[in-house]
């Protein structure tokens, strides 16, 4: 059968160092194909030459047999090429339709734009993908899912043939990622080839037929997923083998460092209880909006007290503030860097610091030698790849930027780390780094709170969990009795 | 992807090369051109000119660097410097019908009084952006049109004339030869330097503009910072006040009109990013400075003042229009 996509030899170098180099894949119609490679693989290189955003040195692309060259998007778009970037960028105060036929309205008497026939061709598009969403609801009030699946009509109403979905599942929860994976399955029915970058590999091995993985900006392997092992595919992507996935070291003691009484919090979040023990990994658990991120925003002051008592070793707190929380020794590791981790604009070294201006000044006045080396110990003590402390953080891969977050707070020498999704868009590497870190904090006397919609994360790591549903606990779970069942059971 | 770090590296050296030598290179250029182009232009006498001309401007756009950086806009430094002129000159005047009684008072509570009523129509433009999150734009167009009115209240549309001796040295006086004005100029500028490149408040500012999110996040308290930026805005509108008037002898009600635009430009062509989070007052100095000088050179060479205008409006827009293509190549 004719691949949809066939590229061979891809070669794209910027200012002499080269991003990639003999890049090959090949698509079959009907079928998922799963692009692996950490940060820094190549990945982006790739799509941005297929999609005809940037040009390639040399090298060959053929849709469906056809050698092709696109300069821009558009053209790609017209030859059935269509990507559905990680960070969606939908106009929210328009309609689905209008959204789907955005600079190609139809249109009727004197331009005027035919907005029945607008809203009938999207409505037909979406019940024909079985998409229970309405043509005429606003962007802004549908979920991220539900975007997904926008982008997912958009791009079949330009009779894609080929969709690159990059990271699709990066803001989903466990619920709302089947809803996509079934649209998936529906595409692959009608022939249709997928381009799944992931670094989730529990999705990559539900969903994907074949695999392609790049490292280093070159091709290194390609196969049917069924003849590869999770284990053999991670050492493919990170370059060695590896001993084990989830590094955990430490052991919970008995210890109470902080017991949660009766906490209400904002989104309906009643009555939540639970002790975290010094040594121990405590995971929440939950579909999204089940109230776990809600949780942590009180923990951490930046939502107001509804009641309910919180006491830290021993003694009762208001945390009414985010420098109080800080004082007291927390640390937040919000769920989305750079909407509240990182200041994008800023160098490392005043990302790094940010948490911790009180202790690296003098009556107000900075410490410069104190930030750079503060700086310099936190690039060290997490391996942050980066010339200097004073490059912009918004030039680092997601993997060292999320690094410089937990540099900023492992810099406030907290006991309790506030974990939310610590891992989300960072690949294999990094997270297993990240896992490494949490393992060590806890086996050095601190205490994790992790929040991740991750079932395999929460099964290698937590030492017990806390299954949310609807802002209420509704089960916990000891290590021991853990299982992907025991958990969904309780969050659904 | 490989050579994506290396490759922004690289362009994030050069947009701060950009950032920091850019204006600065073309403020060199134009003065090279003017010196050729008249040879009045280098000499002592105008070149004190041209600063004492920057410094009124100068200090406000200090205030408003503070203020942009932490996404906000403060449009209401025009009448803030008419209102603490008046309000300051009331105590400082020797007329019996302007001045309030008791006046002329000692110097220094005239000048007090001036900074107070600056920062405390800059403290309220903070409260209602901090506190109750009014856009910026909104309540300091409040501000420039009620503290406008209370001006013409409070003056009955007149000017405050007859300013004591130790008042007016404020404006006109000098030491060693350089004006007051430009002394004052410079003093705020390198306070204002300091504050923002070495002080945990300047941290904060570039943080609570950056990101306000991951700053409040982080333990700073985003409001008050927000809050305190326009109080120094306030506070330096009201030097610039009591500046203009000193320098003018009496403090008059329309004194300070449309003064936020020149400031707001010399900002922007400073380099600063209306989104806030970055920029620096050295580029606001090199900004005012420019349009000082641009300004001072249109004058030498006899172009009259409505082309002078339209000069500037140019200027201003290919300004922003380098510091985008810079970005996007960023």
């Amino acid at each position: 059968m004719q691949p949809l996509l066939e590229v061979r030899g891809l070669t794209k170098s910027f200012g002499g160092v080269a991003a990639l180099s003999n890049g090959q894949f090949t698509l079959r119609p009907g079928s998922v194909h799963a692009l692996c490679g950490g940060n820094g693989a190549g990945k982006s290189t790739f799509l941005t030459i297929v999609m005809g955003i940037q040009q390639r040195d040399s090298g060959t692309i053929r849709v469906k047999g056809q050698e092709v060259s696109f300069s821009r998007p558009s053209e790609a778009l017209a030859a059935g090429v269509s990507i559905i970037e990680q960070e969606l960028s939908p106009v929210p105060a328009m309609s689905v339709a209008e959204n789907i036929y955005l600079g190609r309205e139809p249109t009727g008497l004197f331009g005027r734009v035919d907005f029945a026939r607008m809203n009938a061709n999207a409505q037909d598009l979406l019940d024909s993908l079985h998409f229970r969403i309405s043509a005429r609801s606003l962007m802004m009030d549908l979920t991220v899912a539900e975007l997904q699946l926008v982008e997912i009509a958009k791009a079949l109403s330009y009779n894609a043939e080929i969709i690159i979905m990059d990271e699709p599942t990066s803001a989903l929860g466990e619920a709302q990622a089947d809803e996509l994976f079934a649209a998936i399955a529906r595409l692959k029915e009608q022939g249709k080839g997928i381009v799944y970058v992931s670094h989730r590999l529990s999705e990559i091995f539900q969903i994907a037929d074949d695999y392609t993985v790049f490292r280093d900006g070159r091709f290194v392997g390609e196969g049917p997923i069924g003849d590869v092992t999770r284990d053999s595919l991670i050492e493919m992507i990170v370059g060695r083998p590896l001993t084990e996935e989830f590094a955990k070291s430490n052991s919970p003691t008995t210890e109470t460092v902080l017991q949660v009484e009766g906490l209400n919090a904002q989104n309906a979040v009643k009555d939540v209880s639970f002790t975290l023990h010094r040594g121990e990994i405590l995971a929440l658990y939950g579909l999204m909006g089940s109230g776990r991120s809600e949780i942590f925003e009180r923990l951490f002051g930046l939502t107001p007290d509804l009641g309910g008592e919180i006491t830290l070793h021993g003694k009762r707190v208001t945390l009414s503030n985010p420098s109080e929380a800080i004082r007291r020794g927390l640390a937040f590791v919000t769920e989305d860097r750079k909407v509240s981790g990182l200041n994008l604009m800023a160098d490392l070294r005043d990302n790094i610091c940010m948490a911790r201006l009180d202790e690296l000044s003098t009556f107000g006045i900075m410490r410069r030698t104190r930030e750079a080396s503060a700086a310099q110990r936190m690039i060290e003590a997490f391996g942050i790849k980066t010339p200097n402390d004073k490059l912009v953080v918004s030039g680092l891969s997601g993997g060292n930027q999320q690094k410089v977050v937990l540099g900023k707070w492992f810099l406030t020498e907290p006991g309790i780390l506030l974990l939310d999704e610590p891992t989300r868009g960072v690949d294999v590497g990094a997270k297993r780094e990240i896992y490494r870190v949490m393992s060590d904090f806890a086996a050095a006397g601190g205490a994790v709170i992790m929040i991740s919609s991750e079932t395999d994360e929460v099964l290698g790591m937590a030492d017990r969990v806390i299954v949310m549903r609807d802002g209420r606990i509704s089960g916990e779970v000891a290590r021991d009795a853990l299982s992907a069942n025991s958990l969904l059971h309780l969050a659904a | 992807m490989t050579g994506k770090t290396h490759r922004q590296d690289f362009k994030a050296y050069a947009a701060d090369y950009g950032q920091r030598y850019g204006i600065l290179i073309a403020l060199v250029l134009v003065c090279v051109a003017l010196s050729v182009a008249n040879e009045f232009f280098l000499t002592q006498r105008n070149i004190i000119n041209v600063l004492r001309q920057a410094s009124i401007n100068g200090i406000l756009a200090i205030g408003m660097t503070f203020v942009i950086l932490t996404r906000g806009i403060d449009l209401s430094v025009g009448s803030v410097v008419a209102l603490a002129g008046v309000v300051s000159a009331s105590f400082a005047t020797t007329s019996a019908t302007a001045g309030i009684a008791g006046a002329p008072y000692g110097f220094y509570i005239a000048i007090s009084i001036g900074i107070l009523v600056g920062m405390a129509a800059g403290w309220i433009n903070g409260i209602l952006v901090a506190y109750f999150n009014v856009p910026a734009f909104v309540t300091t167009l409040g501000m420039l049109s009620a503290a406008r009115g209370l001006t013409l209240l409070y003056t009955g549309g007149r000017p405050v004339p007859s300013l004591t001796p130790e008042y007016r040295n404020v404006g006109t006086g000098d030491v060693f030869g350089i004006p007051m004005p430009i002394i004052l100029f410079a003093v705020v500028f390198i306070a204002a330097f300091l504050v923002l490149s070495s002080t945990r408040f300047g941290r904060h500012v570039y943080a609570a503009g950056g990101n306000p999110h991951a700053a409040r996040v982080s333990g700073i308290n985003v409001k008050r910072v927000r809050m305190m930026v326009y109080v120094i805005s306030g506070a330096l509108a009201g030097l610039a006040g009591m500046i203009l008037a000193a320098r003018t002898g009496s403090a008059l009600p329309q004194a300070g009109i449309a003064y936020e635009l020149d400031a707001i430009a010399a900002v922007v062509i400073g380099g600063t990013s209306l989104s806030g989070g970055v920029g620096q007052v050295t580029g606001t100095l090199i900004g005012a400075l420019l349009i000082s000088v641009v300004n001072n050179g249109l004058d030498l060479m006899g172009v009259e003042s409505y082309y002078q205008q339209v000069i500037k409006g140019m200027l201003i827009v290919a300004a922003v229009m380098l510091d985008q293509a810079r970005h996007k190549h960023a």
